[in-house]
């Protein structure tokens, strides 16, 4: 199995989650992370899905996709010819004695500090799943009090849109 | 499939003032719908109102919601056009699940519309409340929820639009109660247009000229062809595609009557109870060219040892069933008429150019199969009746212009293998849900639709029972149908399974209806009971008798209580989960196809 990044356009409806999430659902695929929010049309919303699933079953799932009359368009990003990020907000112990360790660990990922207590600070970091591994790994030893992540989003390199060729095939 | 019709006298009152209910059946109307079947509850309500008095559409009132929706089902099938069930709220909507997840394997037009709690309500677990597009997620190829009126006609235009196009299915289109009796105003809208919805692609040409030329080229080819190809109304080309490469041909359980059965080409069916000149074709074969037929589990058996050495070419108008089963070598999107059209001219390029397949040995081999392992049947003994002889009387006597119809099981398959089809849409059978209960409304709504042929419902008595219920609607609405209830006192295929893998312990598959002198229920009574006219076959001698007494009565539906052989069974016979080499012809008996090789 390998993770494929889909971006998938579809139309601002209530509902279309529910559609979407059901068909990876019910056909067996296993969303490994999922992202929804709007684009530079209003009545377009975007969602990005990372999936683990052979070459053979992404095939079906593109196509199952492309049969929900509320779906538009369905794009794989490569890694390689895409960006991609992750944002993290995570909250590590962080007293005293361990602060300075922390945040010099903070300024070496280029993360932020968006929170801090006597005994803790909040962490926001963001960047693809390698960086955000990585990081993660290096702030453990401090002790991770809390950590929320978001699905990733990713946008193809370059000057032009997938939604406006989307939309101007419609 | 026939487009929608556009009403003139609905679009000559753009914007008119009106109710949402009477928005609704006006939308019906536009769209050019004749007849409903359906039941009222408290949520539909408003919408009954004016159709009471709408000049074209037609309600028939059903008695269980299932029957509105399987009634929807025939009609369609049998016409061609959409069919439309109506339900209310919460149960009401909740019956028709069965259908309509039916409707959805078996790829057939039709719209539900079903009533909602008004939208303030909706989430709060009111009164007959259910969440009925959510249910009908997986089941349906699109769904609404409307809590606008203004949005009814643009709705009804679309569903009507999606059920009828590209691969057919059922739409839902839930109408929340305040939306149907809110004022807003009615306008038809001249056109459909979905982003995300273009059904119809025109097949490849390159991928036709590979096909075709892999057709000439091949030595062992066979026609795999699927309800596809009824749906997209290409039963001619059909013919000419089958008559001009001279293949062998198998039609699947959803594709009788897509080729005449009496075509010197055709083999038969394929799959679990196929003819076993049709499934070893297609085992043997070094080509296999599929139309509008999908390599369900029930025809290839076990998938990893079916037809080892075909070359795939696999013709879909859904482009998702392309390489989901079995890879297609030659992957040909497009409609079967299409397809099928343009492989046509492709091989007959190919025919110009001096190539063409020299089938000589392949026919010798295939006849062989035919003549060795025709379909038959054992006699049962002396003075009882065959179930497989009453079917095919029925067919014999009532002929191909008939519409046979028939619930699931035994009773299905002996329906499929006994009766020759010569004409397509004249077969309608619950295929990939495998429904019992789907003959007698299903039959009703063909009926309905074609009111001028004879339209007999094959149905067990197990399947009987579940829906039979729909004969008063038959007697009251005079929907002359007839019925052969092929009773033999049991859930006949799981009692034939539990024959073959369960030691003949027959677990809860004994139904009493004529075994052992008890009649529960007595179904000439129960014929009587509704207004039928119920008759009884127990003997082979009478058999033909019965079939014409109930051919002669034609004004009110006929019910014939066929007692027959229970320990009768279907053959041949692949096992679930088996491969397609192991078929048996009859039990224990297996091809010897070292011989024939």
């Amino acid at each position: 199995m390998s993770k494929h990044t889909l971006s998938v356009l579809v139309e601002n409806r209530p509902g279309i989650l529910a559609r979407v999430a059901g068909l990876f659902a019910r056909r067996g695929f296993n969303i490994h992370s999922l992202a929804v929010g709007p684009t530079e049309h209003p009545d377009v919303s975007r969602m990005t899905v990372v999936v683990d699933v052979d070459e053979l079953p992404l095939e079906q799932v593109t196509k199952q996709l492309n049969k929900l009359v509320n779906v538009i368009k369905i794009v794989e990003l490569e890694n390689h010819a895409s960006v991609q990020r992750e944002l993290l907000l995570v909250k590590l112990r962080a007293d005293l004695q361990s602060r300075s360790n922390v945040l010099e660990t903070v300024r070496l990922f280029h993360a932020k500090v968006v929170d801090v207590a006597p005994d803790a600070v909040t962490v926001e970091v963001t960047g693809n799943p390698d960086k955000l591994d990585a990081f993660l790994k290096v702030v453990e030893p401090f002790g991770i009090r809390e950590l929320v992540q978001s699905g990733l989003v990713a946008v193809s390199r370059g000057s032009r849109s997938i939604t406006d060729r989307a939309l101007r095939s419609a | 499939m026939s487009g929608h019709r556009h009403g003139q006298e609905a679009s000559a009152h753009p914007g008119e003032r009106v109710t949402g209910a009477q928005s609704l059946v006006r939308s019906l109307e536009s769209a050019g719908v004749d007849v409903v079947f359906g039941i009222p509850g408290g949520a539909i309500l408003p919408l009954y109102d004016p159709l009471m008095d709408s000049p074209t559409v037609r309600h028939i009132l059903v008695r269980h919601e299932q029957g509105a929706g399987h009634a929807a089902e025939g009609y369609a099938t049998a016409t061609g056009r959409v069919g439309v069930c109506i339900a209310t709220s919460g149960p009401g909507a909740t019956n028709l699940v069965t259908p309509i997840a039916d409707a959805y394997m078996d790829s057939v037009p039709m719209v539900a519309i079903t009533g909602q709690v008004s939208s303030a309500s909706i989430g709060t677990d009111a009164f007959q409340e259910a969440d009925i597009s959510g249910i009908t997620l997986p089941i349906t190829k699109h769904n609404y929820l409307v809590t606008d009126p203004l949005d009814i006609p643009r709705t009804i235009a679309e569903a009507f639009h999606i059920a009828g196009t590209g691969r057919p299915g059922p739409v839902l289109v839930d109408v929340a109660k305040d939306a149907l009796q809110a004022m807003t105003s009615f306008t038809w809208p001249d056109r459909v247009e979905l982003q995300g919805y273009r059904p119809v692609s025109r097949p490849h040409g390159k991928q036709i000229r590979e096909a075709a030329r892999l057709l000439v080229e091949s030595r062992r080819p066979v026609l795999y062809v699927g309800g596809g190809v009824l749906k997209a109304r290409a039963s001619a080309e059909l013919r000419r595609l089958v008559d001009l490469t001279g293949a062998p041909v198998v039609t699947t359980l959803m594709a009788r009557g897509a080729l005449p059965d009496s075509h010197p080409q055709h083999l038969g069916m394929p799959g679990m109870h196929g003819t076993v000149a049709a499934v070893t074709a297609l085992q043997k074969a070094d080509l296999i060219v599929s139309l509008g037929a999908r390599f369900d589990d029930r025809v290839t058996g076990k998938l990893s040892s079916f037809a080892p050495g075909a070359t795939i070419v696999h013709a879909d108008i859904d482009p998702a069933e392309i390489s989901k089963n079995r890879t297609a070598d030659v992957p040909i999107v497009g409609d079967a008429k299409d397809v099928i059209t343009e492989l046509i001219i492709a091989v007959q390029a190919e025919h110009a150019a001096g190539h063409r397949a020299d089938l000589t040995g392949w026919w010798t081999q295939l006849d062989s199969w035919r003549t060795t392992y025709s379909l038959g049947y054992l006699e049962p003994p002396a003075g009882e009746v065959a179930p497989q002889a009453v079917i095919q009387r029925i067919g014999q006597l009532s002929g191909p212009e008939s519409i046979y119809v028939a619930g699931v099981g035994q009773h299905q398959m002996w329906a499929s293998q006994f009766i020759r089809y010569e004409q397509p849409n004249t077969w309608i059978n619950s295929g990939g849900a495998g429904t019992m209960g789907f003959a007698v409304p299903a039959a009703m709504g063909a009926k309905v639709g074609m009111p001028d042929r004879t339209v007999w419902a094959i149905d067990g008595d197990g399947c009987f029972q579940m829906t039979n219920q729909e004969l008063a609607t038959c007697v009251i609405n005079d929907i002359p149908i007839k019925v052969a209830i092929i009773n033999n006192s049991s859930l006949g295929m799981v009692r034939q399974w539990q024959t073959l893998f369960y030691n003949e312990r027959y677990s809860n598959t004994d139904l009493h209806t004529s075994a052992g002198g008890r009649r529960i229920p007595d179904f000439v009574k129960l014929a009587e009971a509704y207004g039928c006219v119920g008759l009884r076959c127990e003997s082979p001698k009478d058999v033909d008798d019965t079939i014409e007494k109930a051919m002669s009565i034609n004004d009110v539906p006929v019910v014939v209580d066929f007692v027959v052989h229970r320990d009768a069974m279907v053959w041949p016979m692949v096992a679930a989960g088996v491969s397609n080499d192991d078929i048996q012809f009859a039990r224990g008996v297996s091809p010897a196809w070292d011989r024939e090789d």
